[in-house]
């Protein structure tokens, strides 16, 4: 670890003028000299491997007072970006209306980490990929642009097969933001120049030719909430991972469909553990609509979304994984009373 | 009695909690790294980002300019040391790279620096700006890797001294009614202990004190001496507990020298706690294996040939294997049995011991192609086991000592319910899920090392047993004071036990499962010398000296025919007769067939196990049988084992308490090892690449939900005084093979590589 300073912000105006002062117009957000520290599960653990060097922390857990609500807006939810991971999970209402955010919260990480680490954090979290978290690799563009890919034709089991590009195939590795994705999930941002929001999915890059760059958000800016529109009762998380608990997902499944007399009327499809970034499979969702659910029609849907999908040498079986469990969430999503 | 603590059956002792069970949970025992010094400096390592090649140069000037630092070790400037030899040829070392010496790079990860501060902060921090520049060339990583180099493990490796055979193999196989030819391969595997590979040195004048987690004090004590050129009387390792070991621990790592020497330039103790990624590369690791197996059986499931060939990968200059055909041609009876071992040379650490080293990926390979046989053969598989159970082991003939393999396998089949499975595969399921059940038979060579201890008894039953055994959370300080107390008839409060510290007379390596029957037999004669001077004192004649050998305990009724005349003996008179207030005895034990220098070498370090099948008329190993529920989901892929049963056989049991946790860990670590252990490396450049605890997966909690350890009695008279076989290296055996048989039982798919993963789930 390096040596850096500690600023507790008190509040949004602090936060983000401390943040903003040390800005640097042309870094990545990822290699802004500061960053904002939440449940620092990422932070602090990326800090001891070298992979991040901010010279400054500025701690955004006081705004917790303004920025944790759990509450009703229209006829949705606005979820603050500083709400605790299990909080959030343990919530009723969530529970009952939103049940693919209660799982993808539920099925991430482990107790200890969820009581810890907060929504805004969870969905800045920053990919596993060993050779991107182990310094003593040269070849990581995303850490060190230019350097070239070591998990190209190295060990890949864990990477992407959708959103991949030449430069880079790290997967995004959180659960609760194929949730956000699936539901058309608003990001409430503040910044210098005030408050701004954006769909979720226009959050995160993908790889392209700047892997460095992961997100839209400007050095400076903060999210403060997330909203969804709607209540989504017929919704599921399916995750498969190589162990029954704390282990982040080889293939995941956001579902959520609104089904009238056999008929479904709308449909969400999000991939986890597969892409470079939170997937909408918006494809499938196109042959989902009007149709009556089959299995064949599962299978053909699974197929679309992963029509595009690129293996590499040890991943492929993720192409094959992924369509099983679409296929499966789907079935699910169908079959579940509510 | 709990599930925790059950009930002893015949030869079992007490179920008594853990003497060091309430300084443990409520965090008081100090680990190596909790010791205190005066004024330390912190050490922290720089290791090499190739496998091979050469360092050019170093930038240090950044690292230098860090607050705090006091100094940048590398090759140019590091104290010299000797070399020290392999353990297997004599010598103290796990690996005979050493770092430091030259700029030469023989494995990634390698030590190339150390830097030494003020605080751990600012040696890190300095270690992350230590730059270098490299000259690498093309490493070789593992099997199949361009560069490597193969030979027969015979005479390159003192330790493995033939490979198994009898009678005609070839003819055999080639007439039999029945064949089968297998391959199998098992992973790199680390041992990661929760403890990390910390060390720490403080000299004082030219006395060095090491602390630091070890399952061999002597062998480290003399180990470093030699390596630094001082007299072993000057060293003095110390470390009472250990955060687990599991093999890593046994023999020397190149670290300890090297902090000592720095610790002695800087004239202050220096203190070095690695990395979880470091002590993948500083440190030992179980080697990657390949197998083929061939049985030839006749049609009622005989067998008629069986023949075993593995490879395993070791480093450059050191030829380290675990042999594993010892155990797996003599499991069964079999006329006609070959078997070959050879070690594959790549560009990488030298492996060692790990939990059960030679049986775990042997038997994995046995094991599975019994069950491939029974499949073959359309016959139950535990039938097929005992079809093929022997009495003498069919090398040599020898009898074992004692042998209880069909009787485990009985035991744990009606505990687990054996008799509802329906044979075929994939006939049984739940929902999303399905069921496999699935066996193996699990075993582990019995082994015993000289050993001394000294025992102190005071006239008000307190009592004092130091020996320098090792307490890797096995339960040692239990099991140690369990013997005194039993034997001198004292209350087990009364006993203190002073272990970990090479300043107590000397004790084997805590490997091999040797520990319990190496210190307990050697504290029960040095007990029985004490009431020989009591009896003395009060009964001076000498036979009813004599008859005082055959009572049990002192304040106890005499057990034998014999001594049944003695009436129980009182300790404040014979303390009276005596006229002291103190009795205290050394004694020296050494197990039978022992090697004539044993006690020389017990004194300098070295370890002479005896056991297993190396006996002069006997071969003595502990059995048990291991039963799985497999569940794989139809849809995802995603294999769990949520039932495991396994039923052993050990000899006697010193506390079931202790032992039962022994098995049911290990039970756990070989369905760890059979799903989710394996170290990835990157073959382009021979480096391992998931070195920390997120990344190599071990289960959680919600991984094991049910595991039942049956322990049977089983008295053997032929091994050693106490009788105890050792179970720590038990379990973890079988249960590789047992869960590939129910996968295949479950999904039709025999699964030959491990760990299983769901991509290799076809269902
Ligand atoms: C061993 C392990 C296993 C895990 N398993 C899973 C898993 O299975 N599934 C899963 O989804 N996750 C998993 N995680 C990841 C975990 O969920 C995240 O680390 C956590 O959610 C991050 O939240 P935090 O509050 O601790 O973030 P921090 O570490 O504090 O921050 C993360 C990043 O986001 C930035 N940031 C934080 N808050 C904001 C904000 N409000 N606005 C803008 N930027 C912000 C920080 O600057 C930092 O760069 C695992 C983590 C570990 C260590
Ligand atoms: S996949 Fe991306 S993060 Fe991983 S090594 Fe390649 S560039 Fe770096």
């Amino acid at each position: 670890m390096r040596p850096f300073s500690y600023q507790r912000a008190t509040d949004p105006d602090t936060a983000v003028q401390a943040l903003s002062a040390a800005a640097a117009a042309n870094n990545p957000l990822t290699q802004a000299r500061a960053q904002p520290l939440a449940g620092g599960t990422t932070l602090i653990d990326l800090m001891k491997l070298d992979v991040m060097r901010p010279a400054a922390l500025v701690d955004i857990n006081p705004l917790a007072r303004d920025w944790s609500a759990i509450e009703p807006k229209g006829d949705g939810v606005r979820l603050g970006a500083l709400a605790k991971m299990s909080d959030v999970a343990a919530h009723d209402e969530i529970q009952r209306n939103y049940p693919v955010i209660a799982n993808s919260l539920k099925l991430a990480a482990s107790a200890q980490l969820r009581n810890m680490a907060t929504l805004g954090g969870n969905v800045m979290q920053r990919t596993r990929c060993s050779y991107f978290r182990d310094v003593s690799y040269e070849n990581c563009n995303k850490r060190n642009p230019g350097s070239g890919c070591a998990a190209m034709d190295g060990v890949n089991r864990m990477h992407a097969v959708l959103g991949v590009s030449d430069q880079c195939i790290a997967t995004y590795p959180g659960d609760f933001a194929q949730a956000l994705i699936a539901l058309d999930a608003i990001v409430e941002i503040t910044g210098k120049s005030g408050a701004r929001s954006l769909p979720f999915a226009q959050l995160h890059k993908t790889p392209g030719n700047t892997p460095e760059i992961e997100t839209t958000l400007q050095p400076g800016e903060l999210i403060s909430a997330f909203s969804i529109s709607g209540r989504w009762p017929r919704s599921v998380y399916l995750k498969a991972r190589d162990r029954q608990s704390y282990e982040f997902a080889l293939s995941s499944a956001a579902v959520a469909l609104d089904v009238q007399d056999g008929m479904i009327r709308d449909a969400r499809v999000a991939l986890g553990g597969v892409a470079t970034v939170p997937w909408r499979a918006r494809e499938a969702e196109a042959l989902l609509k009007g149709q009556k659910f089959d299995d064949g029609l599962a299978q053909r849907v699974a197929d679309a979304a992963f029509a595009d999908a690129k293996g590499r040498r040890q991943n492929s079986f993720k192409i094959a994984l992924g369509k099983r469990v679409v296929a499966r969430a789907l079935q699910q999503a169908v079959t579940m009373e509510i | 009695m709990t599930a925790a603590a059950p009930e002893p059956k015949t030869n079992m002792g007490q179920p008594v909690p853990r003497y060091d069970a309430v300084v443990k949970v409520t965090g008081r025992a100090t680990y190596a790294s909790d010791m205190p010094l005066v004024d330390p400096a912190y050490a922290f390592l720089v290791t090499s980002a190739i496998a091979k090649g050469r360092i050019d140069s170093f930038d240090l000037d950044d690292a230098r300019r860090v607050r705090g630092v006091i100094d940048v070790v590398t090759h140019e400037n590091a104290p010299k040391l000797k070399d020290s030899k392999l353990f297997s040829n004599g010598g103290y070392a796990g690996t005979t790279i050493q770092p430091l010496k030259t700029a030469e790079i023989a494995h990634d990860g390698q030590i190339i620096a150390v830097v030494v501060a003020e605080t751990y902060e600012a040696a890190r921090e300095a270690a992350n700006r230590v730059k270098v520049s490299y000259t690498a060339s093309a490493p070789t990583a593992t099997f199949d890797s361009p560069g490597t180099t193969v030979a027969a493990a015979t005479g390159q490796n003192a330790q493995f001294k033939e490979d198994p055979k009898v009678g005609d193999f070839a003819k055999a196989f080639d007439e039999a009614e029945v064949k089968l030819t297998a391959s199998y391969e098992t992973p790199t595997q680390h041992h990661n202990p929760m403890e990390l590979f910390s060390t720490s040195c403080a000299w004082m004048g030219d006395e060095l004190v090491i602390y630091e987690p070890s399952q061999f004090v002597y062998g480290l004590k003399y180990g470093v001496a030699e390596q630094l050129g001082i007299d072993a009387d000057k060293v003095r390792v110390v470390n009472p507990y250990v955060g687990g070991g599991f093999g890593s621990r046994g023999s020397m790592t190149p670290r300890t020298a090297i902090i000592a020497g720095i610790a002695k330039r800087l004239n202050r103790p220096v203190k070095l706690v690695p990395t979880r990624d470091q002590g993948f590369t500083i440190a030992t690791y179980r080697a990657e294996t390949r197998h083929e197996i061939k049985l030839g059986a006749r049609r009622d499931g005989k067998l008629v040939a069986l023949r075993h060939e593995g490879a395993e990968v070791s480093s450059r200059p050191d030829a380290y294997c675990v042999g594993g055909t010892k155990t797996t041609t003599r499991l069964y009876a079999c006329p006609n049995v070959d078997s070959l071992v050879s070690i594959v040379r790549a560009d990488r650490n030298t492996p060692g011991f790990m939990r059960s080293p030679p049986e775990v990926p042997y038997l994995f390979a046995l094991e599975s192609a019994m069950d491939e046989l029974a499949v073959k053969l359309n016959m139950d598989p535990v039938e097929l086991r005992r079809i093929n159970d022997t009495t003498n082991e069919p090398i040599s003939g020898k009898p074992y000592t004692s042998r209880s393999l069909m009787a485990c396998f009985d035991e744990a089949a009606k505990a687990f319910g054996w008799a509802q499975r329906s044979p075929q595969p994939k006939s049984m399921s739940d929902g999303d899920w399905l069921i496999g059940y699935g066996c193996a038979a699990t075993c582990y060579p019995t082994q015993m090392g000289p050993a001394a201890a000294r025992v102190r008894l005071q006239r008000d039953g307190r009592t004092r047993v130091e020996i320098a055994g090792h307490e890797i959370g096995t339960g040692a300080y239990t099991v140690i004071a369990q013997t005194a107390a039993e034997r001198l008839g004292v209350p087990l409060e009364k006993v203190a036990v002073f272990i970990g510290d090479s300043d107590l007379p000397p004790a084997p390596v805590a490997g091999g499962s040797n520990s319990t029957a190496s210190t307990c037999s050697v504290v029960t004669m040095v007990c029985d010398q004490i009431r020989q001077r009591l009896f003395k004192a009060v009964m001076p004649s000498q036979s009813l000296t004599d008859k005082a050998k055959e009572t049990v305990g002192i304040g106890q009724t005499p057990a034998t025919q014999a001594a049944k005349g003695d009436r129980p003996l009182d300790l404040e008179k014979a303390f009276d007769a005596l006229g002291v207030g103190v009795v205290e005895e050394y004694g020296e034990w050494k197990p039978e067939g022992a090697p004539l220098d044993s006690f020389r070498a017990m004194h300098s370090g070295q370890v002479r196990l005896v056991g297993g099948h190396a006996m002069k008329d006997q071969i003595a190993y502990a059995f048990g049988a291991e039963f799985v529920e497999v569940r794989v989901n139809r849809f995802t892929h995603e294999i769990r084992c949520p039932r495991l049963v396994g039923a052993f056989a050990a000899g006697r049991i010193m506390n079931p308490r202790t032992a039962r946790s022994q098995l049911m860990g290990g039970l756990i670590w070989g369905m760890s090892s059979a799903l989710l252990e394996a170290t990835e490396i990157d073959e382009r450049n021979a480096r391992y690449v998931n070195d920390n605890l997120a990344d190599y997966l071990v289960p959680v909690n919600a991984d094991v939900a049910d595991v039942e350890v049956i322990l049977l009695s089983e008295q053997d008279d032929h091994i050693n005084p106490v009788g105890v076989k050792g179970v720590g290296e038990l379990a973890n055996v079988g249960t590789n093979a047992a869960i590939c048989n129910a996968i295949h039982h479950a999904t039709g798919q025999r699964i030959r590589k491990l760990p299983v993963r769901l991509e290799n789930i076809e269902v």
